[in-house]
Formats: C-alpha cells, sequence, structure tokens
C-alpha cells in the first residue's frame, strides 16, 4: 500500500471528518462542563437555587450536560456518520 | 456466610465460565487462530462492542475507588467523575474507521501490530511491546488485589482463598476463550454493572429520604459538599479539568481499549457503539459517584473509602440484592483483568515471540504457547498479587497516564499526519513516559494540573518537530529501503 500513496483511500476522507466531528463534541462538551460547573457552582452555598433537589450548576452541568451530549452524539451519528466497507479490497493486489 | 449475599456470585461466575465455554469453540474451529484469540476475529457487533469498551475502562475504581472518594468530597467529585463521558464516543470517534481499515489492510492483530507497519521501526516495536508488559503487568496484578479484597469482604473468606477463587475464575474463560471469550463476558459483565447502578442508586435515594432531604443533610455537616471544589474546597478548576486529559480523550492511547477499536464488525456495529457507550458510560459515571456522595448521610463516619460502596449495598438493599449488585464491582474488577491478561498475553506472543524469537512458528505450536503463556502469566499475577512488591505498586501508580503519555501521539498522528515518522514517535514515546515519571515524582501538579497534561503536551511538539526534521533524511532514504524490501 505504500506504493500508492498518491492515490487516497476515498474511505479516509470520510474517517477524517469523522474524526473531526468527535473533536469538535469534546470541545462542546468540555465547553457545557466546565461553564455550568464553575459559572454557577462558584456562587456562595446560601446563594444556590435547587433543580429536583440537586444544586443547580450540578444539574445543568452533569445531568443535564450528559442528556445533551448524548442526544447530540445520536443526531451526529444517524445524520452524519457514513457507513463504510471496512474490508481491504485494494490491500490484496499487494 | 452470607448465603444470601453469596448465591447471585456464584450464579455469575457459572454464567462467566459458560461463555468461556462457548467461546473455546470458536478458538478449536478457527481458521486463523491469532485472529481468532487475540481479536476475535473482528466480528464483534455494536452491544458487545460498547458494553466491552465501557466494561474494560470502568474497572476497580469506578466501583469501589471513585464512590469512596465521592463519599469523602462531594458533589466536586463526581464532576470530576464526569470527564469520563467523552470515553464513550471520543475513543471510537477517533479511532474509528481509520484505524479500522488500517489495520484491516496491515492485518494487524495487536496495537503494537499496527505500529510496526505504521512506523517501519524496531525500536518502536520494542519500546512499546516492554512498556505495555512492564504497565499493563503492574495494573493488572493492583486489580487482581482489589478484586480478592472485594470478594474477602463479601464473603468472609481469608485473603488467600478469596484471590485463589478469583484467579481461577478469571483464568479459566480467557485461556479456554481468548478474545471472543473476554469480549462477551464484558457485555455481561456491563449490563450487571448497569443494572447494579440502577438498582442502588434508587434505593439509596429512598433511604435517604429524597434527594432535597440529601442535600441539605450534606450542606448541614459541611456546605463544601454540594460545591464544585470538594470537601475542603482544594479541588481547583484547572485541577479538575485536568482529567479531560487523564481521563477523558487520553484513554485513546490506552492500548486494551485501542485493540477494541480494530475488533468489531463493520461501520453499523462501530456506529451503534457510539451511541450505546455515550449511554452506559454516562449512567454508570453518574450513577455510581452520586452514591458515593448520597451514602454519607445514611451511614457516616466510614473511615475507609473502599468500604463505602459494599456497606451501602448491605444498608439499603435486601440481602440477596445486595448480592446481585455486588456483583457489580466484581464484574468490572473482572472485566478489566480479563482484557488486560489477554493484551499483555498478546504482546508478547505477537509482538516480542513471532517478531524477533521464532517468526515461522507452526500455527500449532503458536496456538499450545498462546494459551499457555496466558496461563503462566495469569499465574505470575496471582503469586505477585499474593503479597504485591513495592515495585509492583509504583509502577501500577504510572500504568494508564503512562501509557497515555507513550502512545496518544503515535497512534494519532501515525492515523492523521501523512508525516509522523519513526523518529517521531520514539521521541514522543521516550520523552511522554519518562517526563511523566519525572513530573509526578518530582514536581506534581505542576501548573495546578495533573501530572500527566506537561507530558502529553512535551511529547506532542517533541514528535512534530523531530518528524518534520527529519523528514527529508527519511525520503532520501525511502529510496533504498524500498529495494531492500523488495530483496527480502
Amino acid at each position: 500500500m505504500k506504493r500508492d500513496s498518491k492515490k487516497v483511500d476515498p474511505r479516509y476522507k470520510i474517517a477524517n471528518r469523522e474524526a473531526l466531528i468527535g473533536l469538535g463534541l469534546v470541545i462542546v462538551n468540555f465547553i457545557w462542563w466546565f461553564s455550568f460547573a464553575y459559572g454557577m457552582g462558584s456562587k456562595p452555598v446560601d446563594e444556590y437555587s435547587y433543580i429536583f433537589g440537586f444544586p443547580a450548576w450540578f444539574f445543568y452541568s452533569c445531568i443535564v450536560g450528559t442528556v445533551i451530549m448524548t442526544i447530540l452524539v445520536i443526531v451526529v451519528v444517524k445524520f452524519w456518520f457514513v457507513e463504510v466497507d471496512l474490508g481491504d479490497e485494494e490491500g490484496d493486489k499487494e | 456466610m452470607n448465603w444470601a449475599v453469596i448465591t447471585p456470585l456464584i450464579i455469575f461466575l457459572v454464567v462467566i465460565f459458560f461463555i468461556g465455554f462457548w467461546a473455546s469453540k470458536y478458538v478449536n474451529t478457527s481458521s486463523n487462530f491469532l485472529q481468532e484469540y487475540f481479536l476475535g476475529s473482528r466480528e464483534l457487533g455494536g452491544f458487545v462492542l460498547a458494553m466491552t469498551m465501557t466494561a474494560t475502562y470502568g474497572s476497580a475504581g469506578s466501583f469501589i475507588g471513585g464512590p469512596g472518594i465521592a463519599y469523602t468530597e462531594g458533589l466536586g467529585w463526581v464532576l470530576l467523575a464526569m470527564s469520563q463521558v467523552a470515553t464513550g464516543y471520543f475513543v471510537l470517534m477517533i479511532l474509528g474507521k481509520k484505524f479500522a481499515i488500517m489495520s484491516r489492510k496491515y492485518n494487524s492483530i495487536t496495537m503494537v501490530d499496527f505500529l510496526k507497519e505504521r512506523y517501519k521501526s524496531k525500536w518502536v516495536v520494542i519500546i512499546s511491546a516492554v512498556s505495555i508488559i512492564i504497565f499493563l503487568f503492574s495494573a493488572m496484578a493492583a486489580q487482581w488485589v482489589g478484586g480478592a479484597r472485594l470478594l474477602e469482604s463479601l464473603t468472609g473468606l481469608n485473603y488467600t482463598t478469596a484471590l485463589f477463587i478469583f484467579a481461577v475464575s478469571v483464568l479459566v474463560y480467557v485461556v479456554i476463550g481468548g478474545f471472543r471469550a473476554v469480549a462477551v463476558t464484558d457485555a455481561v459483565q456491563g449490563v450487571v454493572m448497569v443494572i447494579g447502578t440502577l438498582v442502588l442508586l434508587i434505593a439509596t435515594v429512598i433511604a435517604g429520604g429524597g434527594i432535597s432531604n440529601i442535600m441539605a443533610d450534606l450542606t448541614a455537616e459541611n456546605p463544601n459538599f454540594i460545591t464544585p471544589f470538594g470537601a475542603d474546597a482544594s479541588l481547583t478548576p484547572a485541577y479538575v479539568s485536568s482529567f479531560w486529559i487523564l481521563v477523558g480523550v487520553g484513554v485513546v492511547a490506552l492500548p486494551q481499549i485501542a485493540v477494541r477499536a480494530m475488533s468489531y464488525k463493520n461501520s453499523k456495529s462501530l456506529h451503534r457503539a457510539i451511541i450505546i457507550g455515550t449511554v452506559v458510560v454516562g449512567f454508570i459515571m453518574l450513577g455510581m459517584h452520586l452514591i458515593g456522595v448520597f451514602a454519607r448521610p445514611i451511614l457516616p463516619g466510614i473511615e475507609v473509602g473502599d468500604k463505602v460502596m459494599p456497606l451501602i449495598a448491605l444498608e439499603v438493599l435486601p440481602a440477596w440484592l445486595a448480592g446481585i449488585v455486588l456483583s457489580a464491582p466484581l464484574a468490572a474488577i473482572m472485566s478489566t483483568v480479563d482484557s488486560l491478561l489477554i493484551l499483555v498475553s498478546s504482546t508478547i506472543i505477537k509482538d516480542v515471540y513471532l517478531n524477533y524469537i521464532e517468526p515461522k512458528a507452526s500455527s500449532d505450536k503458536i496456538k499450545k504457547l498462546s494459551v499457555s503463556i496466558t496461563a503462566v502469566l495469569g499465574s505470575i499475577v496471582f503469586l505477585m498479587a499474593l503479597n504485591p512488591p513495592d515495585l509492583l505498586i509504583w509502577l501500577n501508580l504510572f500504568a494508564f497516564g503512562g501509557l497515555e503519555a507513550a502512545f496518544i501521539w503515535p497512534i494519532v498522528m501515525g492515523l492523521y499526519w501523512d508525516k509522523a515518522n519513526k523518529y517521531g514517535a520514539l521521541t514522543s514515546m521516550v520523552l511522554g513516559i519518562s517526563t511523566y515519571i519525572l513530573f509526578d515524582t518530582y514536581y506534581p501538579q505542576p501548573l495546578g494540573m495533573h501530572s500527566v497534561v506537561l507530558p502529553i503536551v512535551i511529547s506532542f511538539f517533541a514528535f512534530v518537530i523531530v518528524s518534520i526534521m527529519t523528514h527529508k533524511k527519511l525520503m532520501n532514504n525511502s529510496t533504498d529501503q524500498v529495494q531492500r524490501s523488495v530483496k527480502a
């Protein structure tokens, strides 16, 4: 396969794009997690508000955050991820 | 002995054995022994893939250690633990299709196989294999100690007997069934983990009189329990965030995780596994660590963090249900240990023996050797775990971080950067491991972050700079390399 290095496997383009999506998701996840946790959680405890018994910072950062990430992952996989054949037709010719 | 607790544990072990025997049929009839024994013939479906990923990753840490620290630190530790949710999708999206396609082209069975074909360097192979064997062997021994201690505390058996039962249970199915047995038992263990978490979470909330009540009790004891900063306000945002590297994105580079990303059947399995994995990791991490926090008002004053999980289960559940729930941490430990065992064995057979000792070994010999090496390895770990040497405990501290620092760039850059070459890979591996051990020993928490972060940054720049500098040299060499390989 070294010899065909000029002809790039078309599946790699798909794979590269999906890896970038993964990177994007992790950044979104981190920003969400960080801003709610420290944005709302840095107040004095007396001023905390509560949702379903949890402090609001925790509820949004950890619980809603996880639900939103799950939904995003589902949407991204269903609509943007492409099914490709992983097998090795080209490699056989080596 | 409390038979109501023990019976579900026994049933659980019997089910695991049956899976081992079932998988051994594939091992005996497969036309390609190595592919089957160490990779399950690349036939994993989405559900099994997601579960084996989660279960391999979720070890004693997530079920015993983590909830214990959450008990002492409060919600701040749950926040930290949630950085692991990213592993559910990140690992499979980054390694994803590229790794699966390339490893099929290269016909790789292990992660080191992949690095070998990608970088064509003997030293890359040797350093990788040695660091995997050293680090994962110590990690495995530490988990065995955890498994035996848990069994000891649940059954009342003494440590040696508990360790023996644990060792035999794991060894039998791994040795006879190989990777397929590991993956499928992981799936069962993963399901046990999810159910265990759910049941215990609900029971704990009820026992604590509802979430609002628990939060009020926690605030009354120490308001810091419900802040993101930990019991004595020492968890800084920088420190907590740095766990996104150690237990979040860095997990990509753990060999026992990476190898799973080449074991699945097709794109559909991958897609399904990404979704299931995210849900399962998110649920288990949130649930288990919350249980640790919620346990505090119900059972105050537990001194040893590792006892929180077993004690709260026995407190809030009827004995038979506690038995089922407590198979979850046992499942978590077993599913980590089995994966490490088969991985270390594959490194010895495929990456060391077949590369450098006897490349032309007959398939019959490989088969006998694989099975016996796996069994011998298990026995050595057993002996080590009886009385763990200090060196092993010390190495275990560096196991995950060390492997991440070593492999993250050789894998990721090897997949996505054409100019990545062997010199860059070698430099980044050596620098990654050594700076990590140095930082951790002499300057822990540089810049307020976990000591794994800087070595990963350093090894990144080392990788890029060295690869670019040696790019020309390698281009000139490559012509005679091709000639050599043609002759060979």
